[in-house]
């Protein structure tokens, strides 16, 4: 009994272990890295001063925290990539809903069809999408000649698609719908006929059954599409660089500054930091909404 | 008037008939049932009154009015689904809410109604509970309970008990009469148990591919079957078939192979000549010991199975040609321990009218 229990845990520790090994080289060591280096001092030409100075002085400061709360424009740009990334999150959850719902009561034979539709654009390159969307949204394309045609004829003055942030809301939301599209349909997938015939046998129209018995039951799948989208839109930058203006720079784009171009590795740290707590801290807030939600119920004093 | 009138309502799938020319009417206040096997066209039946489906021919009354333009949620009909379809993510009281806030209901009249519902279905104190939280007893009488709320003229019940143990099926019976006469609804139950059926029902129609082979009492749809199909679906029933060579006022005589000649009592018209069937149910069956003197039908044979129920002891005697009559003992009887045991000639009697005629 011994010896089974041990080769148990041993085959536990073989399962688990590799995953675990490559989170903390890879995730949780480089994490605490950039933690220490958050409260170091930028070198002179780039990277990190060092940690003990001449003088033979711990250096070590809250100077980059300092910076961040200090000065406004950087939680401005931060509270703007927050607002992006919920648009986008909103955005995505508008139009991943119908077509989940479309592909969840589709036939069995079209349904594999449907999902791999959903994850073709994964088969080409992440940047070569971007900058499609540069043709797509150029002043020469048909679309900008044919919203500017319209505009005109209104008198309104012509107005560019391309490098703005039209340009970089619409491919935030074209390149982060399957990540909402897929979990939607998961759940949307599972639910019972039956509760919904149940629901319009006690009196509930096609708006009340969705409102009341669908939508309710599918947030576990809004929640997960949500987190989904939300969090990679919140730090990216490649999108905001190549279709964006110049007011649409983005928390990501200032820690991609920070490490590459301006090489002031202590504040990168910091914002790197804010937009991690700031991810979670949303996730949180998320959660504790959803578990409020669920044991509400329906009561009737609800 | 009846309250709910069917009038040759049929319903296609394709080159399958699942409901053909059915016309049923129902009165207020009774507790009806479709019974009959899986695939007889019961619950399409079912899901045309509730409004899931619309019938391809004929039409549906309730109190005299069409209801082919209403959709479920305007029909005064409530359904009991199989699988509960208790809305998992509300408690209780939010299912039971649920038909009363789409009614529009005040929040005072929400509260009253919920509490009375769950007192009358003896469940309260579980209003806070979810429907995970719940036995499957007890997920049943919430369905119930959220069906009957707003007081609708017709309740529709699906197989409600086909989910529960046996045990707690018969108690959920009980129940169900006591409810009906409570509510004072009509009931119109679905069920392929014949047991279920005769122990709930004022009336039963027994249906067989998508026709209601025959709708009666309990107690006449048992004693009385019209066709071989209900005297097979309903209880054990040995039936008897061969040509009618005598009728000599009601009492027909039919030559039954290994059996011989068969008297019993019809109610029908039949001629001598006519192919016809006994029905006999095997309680009403006398067996005795070989050679013992009997009146009305007689019939020798051997034990050849027995099966022992306790209550009661299935005897299936091979008779001369060595087809099957199955006959049953009740043990009540004083005195004596056992009956008899396989490889025992036996001799079974019933009187003429112990069977049931039917012609074909």
């Amino acid at each position: 009994m011994t010896s089974s229990r041990t080769a148990g845990s041993r085959g536990k520790w073989l399962v688990s272990g590799p995953p675990l090994l490559y989170l903390i080289i890879f995730f949780a060591i480089p994490t605490l890295i950039m933690l220490a280096a958050s409260f170091r001092t930028p070198g002179e030409f780039g990277g990190l001063a060092p940690l003990v100075d001449e003088t033979g002085k711990l250096d070590v400061n809250l100077e980059s925290y300092a910076r961040f709360f200090t000065e406004p424009v950087y939680f401005e740009v931060f509270l703007k990539s927050v607002v992006y990334a919920l648009v986008t999150t909103f955005c995505c959850l508008l139009l991943a809903y119908p077509l989940a719902t479309l592909i969840a009561r589709s036939a069995q034979r079209y349904r594999d069809l449907l999902l791999l539709l959903v994850i073709l654009p994964f088969w080409s390159n992440f940047l070569i999408r971007v900058y499609a969307w540069m043709i797509i949204l150029g002043p020469n394309a048909a679309l900008a000649k044919g919203v500017n045609g319209v505009l005109g004829l209104v008198g309104i003055a012509p107005v560019p698609l391309l490098f703005s942030s039209f340009a970089v809301l619409v491919c935030l939301v074209y390149v982060h719908l399957p990540f909402m599209v897929l979990p939607l349909y998961a759940n949307l997938e599972k639910h019972d006929q039956a509760l919904l015939d149940a629901a319009q046998d006690l009196g509930a129209n096609a708006w009340q059954r969705f409102w009341r018995i669908t939508f309710p039951l599918s947030l576990p799948g809004v929640y997960a599409g949500a987190a989904l989208v939300f969090i990679p839109a919140l730090g990216i930058f490649a999108i905001p660089d190549i279709l964006g203006g110049p007011n649409d720079t983005l928390i990501g784009n200032l820690i991609k500054q920070q490490f590459l171009e301006t090489r002031d590795w202590p504040f990168g740290s910091v914002l790197s930091i804010v937009l991690t707590l700031a991810a979670l801290a949303l996730a949180g807030i998320a959660a504790w909404v959803a578990k409020r939600h669920a044991d509400a119920g329906g009561t009737i004093d609800a | 008037m009846a309250l709910l009138e069917i009038q040759g309502v049929t319903r296609r799938f394709g080159d399958f008939t699942a409901v053909d020319d059915v016309s049923l009417s129902i009165e207020a206040g009774e507790f009806f049932t479709l019974l009959g096997p899986s695939g007889c066209g019961k619950t399409t039946l079912l899901r045309m009154i509730a409004g899931f489906d619309l019938p391809d021919g004929g039409r549906i009354l309730l109190r005299g009015e069409d209801l082919a333009s209403q959709p479920p949620e305007a029909r005064p009909v409530r359904t009991v689904f199989q699988s509960y379809a208790l809305f998992p993510h509300m408690t209780v009281e939010g299912n039971i809410a649920f038909p009363l806030r789409m009614a529009k209901a005040s929040q005072d009249e929400i509260r009253s109604k919920v509490a009375g519902a769950l007192d009358d279905v003896r469940l309260g104190g579980f209003g806070r509970r979810f429907p995970h939280e719940l036995s499957g007893g007890q997920k049943q009488r919430v369905a119930i309970a959220r069906a009957l709320v707003t007081q609708p003229t017709v309740l529709l019940l699906d197989e409600p008990l086909a989910a529960l143990d046996a045990k707690l099926r018969e108690d959920m019976q009980i129940e169900l009469i006591d409810m009906q006469k409570q509510a004072g609804i009509t009931f119109v139950y679905v069920t392929h148990d014949q047991t279920e059926a005769l122990a709930l029902s004022h009336r039963i129609a027994v249906m067989n591919k998508g026709k209601v082979e025959q709708m009666d009492e309990p107690s006449r749809i048992y004693g009385f079957p019209k066709t071989r199909f209900v005297a097979d679906f309903i209880g054990h029933c040995n039936l008897f078939s061969g040509p009618v060579t005598a009728n000599n006022e009601g009492i027909v005589a039919v030559d039954v192979p290994g059996l011989g000649s068969v008297s019993v009592r019809a109610d029908t018209d039949v001629r001598p000549g006519a192919p016809g069937t006994i029905a006999l149910r095997p309680e009403k069956i006398r067996i005795e010991s070989a050679g013992t003197a009997t009146t009305g039908n007689r019939c020798r044979g051997k034990v050849a199975e027995l099966l022992y129920m306790g209550d009661v002891t299935v005897y299936k005697v091979a008779t001369a040609d060595g087809s099957r009559v199955e006959a049953l003992l009740a043990n009540s009887q004083s005195g004596r321990a056992k009956f008899f045991e396989v490889g025992d000639d036996v001799e079974m009697g019933w009187a003429v009218d112990a069977g049931h005629f039917i012609a074909e």
